[in-house]
């Protein structure tokens, strides 16, 4: 294992946090992976990254931060743009996803969807689409 | 003793990140369809981000935080444009 030479001077309670966080957060993350490689239809397998995302991300982002911030002796708080832009890309992302492989599949005519509700059908025939 | 825990955890959070990426590459292989392979390219790009982070906080540099960022990125354009290829069979219209 190689040492990690510039944290020699890190106080033992932000080592201890720092190593809980990191471990936290990259073992969500391998939890979410697993359950993504591991589940067996698409619509269950796009829910398990967000686990990653959400406490795996918070996770290591925290963890980064305690020690920047210990180190350097003042707040060190950039890697929150991470976890803002991480939180707010998220779920745009797989809405998007998640609609593009219902729209796939209900064009294949496969059964395990649900058809379209005349409902919604009607709701979205208005110039909503804008495209 | 710190020094020795945070080796570890650092080590620790390492492994586990390249395990979630072997696997994310996994399904990208294996993937049934195409919303699964780009599924599992967005899992790769977090995953990666991550990775980033803990290798920054390993060497102690901030470089890795500003390539994290833009990794973070380019996954959410690349993902965003191809759901929208999915949908419609073209990225601009």
């Amino acid at each position: 294992m190689s040492v990690i030479e510039h944290a020699d001077d890190l106080p033992a309670w932000a080592a201890l946090a720092v190593s809980f966080f990191l471990v936290v957060g990259a073992g969500l993350t391998l939890i979410g992976t697993i359950g993504f490689a591991r589940l067996p239809s698409f619509y269950e397998r796009i829910h398990a990254p967000t686990l990653g995302t959400s406490w795996g991300t918070g996770g290591i982002v925290m963890a980064s931060m305690i020690f920047f911030t210990v180190l350097a002796t003042r707040p060190v708080v950039h890697e929150i743009l991470i976890g803002i832009f991480v939180t707010v890309t998220t779920p745009v992302t797989l809405m998007l996803l998640a609609r593009a492989a219902l729209h796939r599949d209900r064009a294949e005519g496969n059964p395990e969807v649900p058809a379209e509700a005349p409902l919604t059908r009607e709701a979205e025939g208005q110039p909503a689409a804008g495209e | 003793m710190s020094h020795t825990i945070l080796a570890w955890s650092v080590t620790i959070a390492q492994v586990f990140l390249a395990i979630a990426m072997a696997l994310a590459a996994l399904r990208m292989f294996r993937g049934p369809r195409a919303q699964d392979r780009v599924l599992a390219l967005d899992t790769l790009y977090v995953n990666s981000m991550l990775l980033l982070m803990v290798f920054g906080m390993r060497t102690g540099r901030v470089i890795y935080f500003e390539a994290s960022l833009v990794i973070g990125m380019l996954g959410f354009v690349a993902t965003v444009a191809l759901a929208k290829f999915l949908m419609r069979g073209e990225v601009i219209e």
